[in-house]
């Protein structure tokens, strides 16, 4: 903690960035919330601890954040992951954004995507086991049953879209949900559009999504809307080798392809 | 009680598929009449949202179709719903909806008989599974009662 706190007071007296995004502490002592510290005094309300999940490359992309000047943001793996996405998707440029990589009580200061990459290089890659069998059960159950949970999960869905604000990959400033010439969203929360709503949330970030988990976290009915976005990521793996945000000279999945791409179902 | 025609709902591309289904009719060669086509520019403009919408307005089964790889003629317009189809399909298949009602296609414009063949299997293959009564409907939606407003 200290070390941290240290690493942002340099940072933040130095000039070299204007604000560090990290965590403080929130309502209650398992509760953080997002910390934006602007001073050496600001940055001693700076905290991590286990419940520090949520990902803070969120607020990157925001107007008002941007406004600051230069920032730091604190987090693990799927955080830098995060930014190097942002730069495969051109929303920020290199060398604007420090990353202050946590990981057993240390800090690295990651100062541009190539020190990002090397840092993510030599960290598993992939879901992990836990996640891979949870997918696997899931996928193992029989169709009619797999209909019958997630009709079943997605009908608590009460369309907050607090897994859409929660994202940091979805930045569009008008979501296709919000359109309504033509509605292609119901607005009303009721079995179709909360299907629709939720099939379109993980086909949009299909291929982009860095199974940061923040969407699920945010979620106030609690569904486990990440499974969405962990199966399209897994298929984009074996399709197309396709991994999200280990590289900044990887492109989108879904804008490229090879004319010997396989598939089994067209007839 | 009369035998459950199946409605299907074919998205296909203007170049190949939509000019190979006209093939068809102007061969004289007769086909289920179960099909409404839905004509777009290509495979590439047909979003994975219309065939939501499509099921969520009541149709059994979907076909989406266009030209054979390589043949698009915007270039890669295929190559790239290919990619996108791939991955729907798998999302489709985890959350539980019927693969086996969403048929995906190459039918280019001299395949007139591939189509009558490809929309007469799907119709039988629907008519086996019954109408897809499970996916929910979009309210007010054709074929329900309009919202009641209090």
């Amino acid at each position: 903690m200290e070390l941290l706190r240290d690493k942002a007071k340099s940072l933040l007296t130095g000039g070299a960035v204007q604000v560090v995004i990290g965590y403080a502490a929130g309502s209650a002592t398992d509760r953080f919330r997002p910390h934006f510290a602007r001073s050496a005094d600001d940055a001693d309300r700076l905290i991590f601890g286990e419940g520090c999940r949520q990902n803070l490359a969120v607020y990157l992309l925001k107007p008002e954040v941007r406004a600051m000047g230069k920032a730091a943001v604190v987090g693990g793996p799927t955080t830098l992951r995060t930014l190097l996405q942002y730069a495969v998707e051109n929303q920020i440029a290199d060398g604007l954004v420090v990353a202050l990589a946590l990981e057993d009580g240390r800090v690295e200061e990651l100062t541009s995507f190539a020190a990002v990459e090397e840092y993510l290089a030599q960290r598993p890659h992939g879901l992990s086991d836990g996640d891979r069998a949870e997918l696997e059960q899931h996928a193992a159950r029989s169709q009619k049953d797999r209909w019958a949970y997630w009709s079943a999960e997605l009908a608590r869905c009460i369309r907050c879209y607090a897994c859409r604000a929660a994202c940091p990959l979805c930045y569009c400033e008008q979501c296709i949900t919000e359109n309504n010439q033509p509605q292609w969203v119901p607005v009303a929360s009721d079995a179709f559009g909360n299907l629709e709503w939720n099939v379109v949330r993980a086909m949009h970030l299909a291929g982009r999504c860095v199974n940061c988990g923040s969407c699920a976290a945010a979620c106030p009915e609690n569904i486990r809307i990440d499974l969405l976005n962990q199966v399209l990521a897994q298929e984009a793996m074996t399709q197309f080798g396709a991994e999200a945000g280990y590289s900044v000279r990887k492109e989108y999945a879904l804008s490229v392809f090879k004319p010997d791409d396989k598939e089994t179902f067209i007839r | 009680m009369a035998e459950f025609e199946p409605k299907i709902i074919a998205f296909v591309c203007n170049w190949c598929t939509y000019a190979g289904a006209d093939l068809t009719g102007t061969s004289r060669i007769h086909y289920a009449p179960n099909v409404r086509v839905v004509r777009l520019p290509c495979t590439g403009r047909i979003d994975f949202m219309l065939i939501l919408q499509a099921f969520g307005q009541g149709a059994d089964g979907v076909i989406v179709s266009g030209c054979h790889p390589g043949d698009c003629h915007y270039t890669a317009g295929n190559f790239h719903a290919r990619r996108r189809w791939m991955l729907f399909r798998r999302l489709l298949d985890f959350v539980g909806i019927d693969v086996r009602r969403v048929t995906f296609s190459w039918v280019s414009a001299a395949e007139g008989a591939k189509w009558a063949e490809l929309v007469n299997s799907v119709v039988a293959d629907v008519r086996t599974l019954g109408p897809y009564e499970e996916f929910p409907q979009r309210l007010g939606g054709p074929g329900q009662k309009p919202l009641e407003v209090a």
